[in-house]
């Protein structure tokens, strides 16, 4: 494995994200040679619902949510090239002015009784996917001062494997907190960064409805290795 | 031209970078638990595991998400206010002479930027967990916070994410 592969990660221990100095691991993870690595099996996630209409946030509830409605659309590909089909993606994010439906969140915001922010759904035979939302609104946090989250959606994906697990955020392309975020500034290389950043796509733009973002994701595949601590 | 020629071929065999890790945050709670979600099996050959997700400080870690799998069975349980959390599974059977019942359990919170991996080993395999290939891997003085213990009616699996008592994680 190349060296731009593990700067692509981000490490346990990222000081300027303060939570991580007492969560990050201190001992050196014990590595599983790779033979073994491969046999590990994936999850069974299929006691989690999915419903067709859960990957469409602005129609949960009567009336539609406030806010810039957008379309984030791409293809789950393994780092081998293949498709991940079938495969479960959970994707949850605020709402457009910047508050999660979540009693943890405590930003003065408002919330939208039209929006939850959550939504689940499957990739195709293709390994396509496709959810239906409204452009999430950038928030404060308190890990330094004058501290925002540059405006992201969480997506929790499975693939066939231990090792294809995922939990990852997409940013939105330009926008300026991106530079002033830890959680993202934590992946060592600017090409790892760069793809955590969907891309504005005319073809996914809906005209009169709304605007496309394409965002492809690489799952690790049968070919990776153990990550480095 | 941004992206790099690796990711958009469409190739196969081609070793493509792997989409970075970023941390589950706080506020997964309302999107990722579902019902029952802790409890995969019922019925007299349920175990109940409960343990509790700690900091380097000691300190409970509140905003945990844990997932537990093996065999068919899938489970995840968010911690609460004390740290704490439980799962309902059976014990899964193997698939290697070499191999003793384990559960994979995976950790992920506000503050891990990529989530963790450990095992949980069952106290009633004492020969089975001495001849386990990925045990005997693991630095002996260490092997024990593997294996979970009996307390009462449970089994007791605490975790811990850093420190001198630290869980045993795996390279992903």
């Amino acid at each position: 494995m190349s060296g731009s592969h593990r700067d692509c990660e981000p490490p346990y221990l990222y000081a300027d994200y303060r939570s991580t100095v007492r969560r990050a691991p201190g001992r050196e993870l014990v590595r599983l040679p790779a033979e073994w690595f491969h046999e590990l099996p994936g999850p069974v996630f299929g006691r989690v619902p999915v419903l067709p209409e859960d990957a469409d946030l602005t129609r949960q509830h009567h009336g539609e949510p406030l806010g810039e409605r957008i379309v984030v659309s791409g293809r789950v590909v393994d780092s081998d090239g293949r498709p991940v089909r079938h495969t479960l993606m959970e994707m949850w994010q605020a709402n457009a002015a910047g508050r999660y439906a979540d009693p943890v969140d405590d930003h003065s915001a408002p919330l939208d009784p039209n929006f939850t922010g959550a939504g689940r759904c499957l990739t195709d035979g293709e390994g396509q996917y496709r959810f239906v939302t409204v452009k999430p609104g950038a928030y404060p946090w308190r890990n330094h001062e004058n501290a925002w989250r540059p405006a992201h959606i969480h997506f929790s994906l499975f693939g066939p494997s231990l090792a294809s697990r995922l939990v990852t955020q997409m940013y939105f392309p330009g926008d300026p907190l991106m530079a002033l975020d830890p959680i993202l500034q934590s992946i060592p290389d600017q090409s790892g960064r760069e793809l955590l950043v969907a891309k504005f796509d005319l073809e996914i733009t809906e005209p009169e409805w709304a605007l496309g973002y394409r965002w492809n994701i690489t799952l690790r595949g049968r070919n990776a290795t153990p990550r480095e601590q | 031209m941004v992206e790099t020629p690796r990711r958009e071929s469409s190739r196969l065999g081609e070793d493509r970078v792997p989409t970075p890790s970023q941390t589950v945050g706080p506020f997964f709670g309302y999107a990722l638990p579902f019902e029952a979600g802790a409890d995969a099996a019922s019925g007299a050959a349920a175990i109940r595991i409960e343990g509790q997700l700690l900091d380097g400080d000691g300190d409970p870690v509140p905003d945990g998400l844990l997932e537990l799998w093996g065999g068919q069975q899938f489970a995840r349980c968010r911690t609460d206010a004390e740290g704490a959390f439980h799962f309902t599974v059976t014990k899964p059977g193997t698939a290697r002479d070499d191999e003793a019942p384990h559960l994979e359990v995976t950790v992920f919170a506000r503050g891990l930027l990529r989530h963790l991996a450990t095992r949980m080993y069952f106290p009633d395999e004492l020969a089975a967990n001495a001849s386990d290939r990925t045990l005997n891997l693991v630095d002996p003085a260490r092997r024990h916070m593997l294996i979970a213990h009996p307390d009462g009616s449970v089994l007791r699996f605490d975790i811990r994410l850093q420190g001198e008592s630290e869980t045993v994680f795996f390279a992903l």
